[in-house]
């Protein structure tokens, strides 16, 4: 009985200190959020998505320029590393497999996942921005992809994977060609995963700051062309945070409620639609 | 002693001489000879493990699948060796049909699970196409239950109906072989009974080799019999003598449970 006792004992004594470990955790992630929302959302007007950044020293303004832009430099990270990516992730699942090209491939990959940012962002900034005579939103773009195509890869290889031997036998079965069954059968069996796993690159390089700021930099105008250097919210935010100018910090802040909102917006979406995985 | 001299049957869809399979360095078959009667339902049982799917996956080169398997020997298709290097092997699958022990609907609707193996191969126009994915989900006695519900998934059909989907999948090609690998072993007894009934109806129309664990279903749809042990044909002939009279000690053995 005594036994027994210890063991309800260390039983609590374990779960309590699990939940304080959580508590902590959840905290952290309240308090981050619990601060943006304070100190952001009266900066969230009409004037915060209808006027560009202000000069400084003059009053209001908002970051127009900078949603754009990166709107538009995420776009394009979007269009290039999402073809990219998954073909490649098929590449690894479906054809290379075990040879030594493919397996070269997986651990460049996930060398270049755990890539700091800001080697990347200098990486572009010598390969286009030295040599092509500028900062541009297509170099920030380029940035970008190389941070999400790792990403899009090994997200595709492992949905892929976890498609059943039996699936794939089938579709062989009544003769399709390999890249029929790759394209028709076992991505679209996974296509809800993989779906996710582009969302969650673009989640993940939608606050990065290092690669643009050796690559887009900034630009105080609004712009849209790609081939010069375009305003975008991670650079704004530095900017801005950094100044003496109040209405400058409190355009920061509302920049970073701005995109906390939206990565939080796209990762809940990316769980709505992999819980969707097993309808059609 | 193995049966390792050729079985005649009438005339022979399938010609299996000195099949040797190897799973790396196991050999898994040895020197199989036989012969798979044209629009008869030839039946394989043995204890697991006796190569009786492995014999079966040669029938398509499904085994061509994974590096390290490979047949050596000659299994004849029209004349032509099917484990010839230079063979088609989507072209050998398109006339030799499978269907599996799990069921495996494709990820998209009945009609796009029946249409996608027709359209490999044949250019139809909507109405021919809809007129082929009725003639097969009728061959599979699936029509009446889901020709309300075409563009549903063929995932919310139950694993009885799914197995019947993927039987109208392999006859919609319309092959000349339709292999199955214990095709009931995930159904319940009445979507087995519905199974059976169709194996009777297709071979009509259709040659079946067919794998199954349960001897009295060899017994009660097929024409012809193989009985398989570690690797070796043990027996082949026709059902109702194999099951009756049986030759070989272990034969007898087997379909009277002493072992298996």
């Amino acid at each position: 009985m005594q036994l027994y006792t210890r063991r309800v004992l260390i039983n609590r004594l374990g779960i309590g200190l699990s939940m304080v470990a959580m508590a902590f955790g959840l905290m952290a992630l309240m308090w981050i959020l619990w601060t943006l929302f304070s100190k952001g959302f009266a900066a969230l007007s009409w004037e915060f998505f209808s006027q560009d950044t202000p000069a400084p020293g003059s009053e209001g303004g908002g970051l127009r320029n900078a949603i754009v832009g990166s709107m538009m430099i995420i776009g394009v990270t979007t269009l290039v590393s999402t073809p990219i990516g998954i073909l490649a992730g098929i590449y690894l699942a479906e054809f290379g497999r075990t040879s030594k090209f493919a397996a070269v491939t997986r651990f460049v990959t996930d060398i270049m996942l755990s890539a700091p940012s800001i080697v990347i962002g200098l990486f572009v900034y010598a390969l286009m921005v030295a040599t092509l005579g500028g900062f541009s939103g297509w170099a920030g773009s380029v940035a970008l992809s190389l941070i999400a195509i790792p990403v899009v890869v090994r997200t595709t290889e492992n949905m892929l994977r976890l498609v059943p031997a039996t699936l794939r036998e089938a579709a062989f079965a009544v003769g399709a060609p390999h890249w029929k069954v790759s394209i028709s059968i076992t991505l679209r069996a996974v296509k809800a995963g993989v779906v996710t796993g582009v969302l969650l690159a673009i989640a993940r390089v939608t606050g990065e700051t290092a690669p643009l700021l050796f690559t887009a930099l900034n630009n105080q105008f609004f712009s849209t062309d790609m081939s010069q250097p375009m305003g975008n919210l991670p650079v704004v935010i530095y900017q801005f945070a950094m100044s003496p100018y109040d209405n400058w910090i409190s355009l920061a802040w509302g920049g970073a409620l701005l995109i906390a909102l939206l990565v939080l917006a796209i990762n809940i979406g990316a769980r709505i639609l992999f819980r969707q995985k097993d309808k059609l | 002693m193995p049966a390792t001299s050729v079985q005649i049957v009438e005339e022979a869809a399938l010609k299996v001489r000195n099949l040797d399979f190897y799973y790396g360095d196991f050999k898994g078959l040895n020197g199989i000879n036989l012969d798979i009667a044209r629009h008869k339902v030839t039946a394989f049982i043995g204890p697991s493990g006796c190569g009786k799917s492995t014999l079966l996956r040669t029938f398509n080169r499904m085994y061509d699948l994974y590096p390290g398997q490979r047949a050596e020997g000659e299994i004849l298709f029209n004349g032509n060796n099917l484990l010839d290097r230079k063979q088609d092997v989507n072209m050998v699958r398109a006339k030799i049909g499978m269907v599996f022990q799990k069921p495996t609907p494709f990820p998209m609707t009945i009609y796009e699970n029946i249409a996608f193996g027709v359209r490999l191969y044949e250019r139809l126009s909507p109405s021919e196409m809809g007129a082929r994915v009725e003639w097969a989900l009728r061959k599979a006695a699936l029509w009446d239950e889901v020709k309300d519900k075409l563009q549903q998934s063929g995932l919310s059909l139950s694993g009885g109906q799914q197995q019947r989907l993927c039987i109208a999948r392999a006859v919609a090609v319309k092959p000349e072989v339709v292999l199955l690998d214990e095709p009931t072993s995930a159904l319940d007894p009445i979507s087995t009974a519905k199974v059976e009934e169709l194996v009777d109806e297709l071979k009509a129309d259709y040659t079946i080799a067919i794998v199954t664990h349960n001897m009295q279903q060899a017994a009660r749809i097929s024409d012809y019999t193989a009985f398989m042990y570690l690797g070796d044909l043990i027996e082949f002939g026709k059902t109702d003598e194999l099951f009756v009279q049986p030759k070989a000690k272990q034969t007898e053995d087997y379909i009277t449970g002493r072992f298996g």
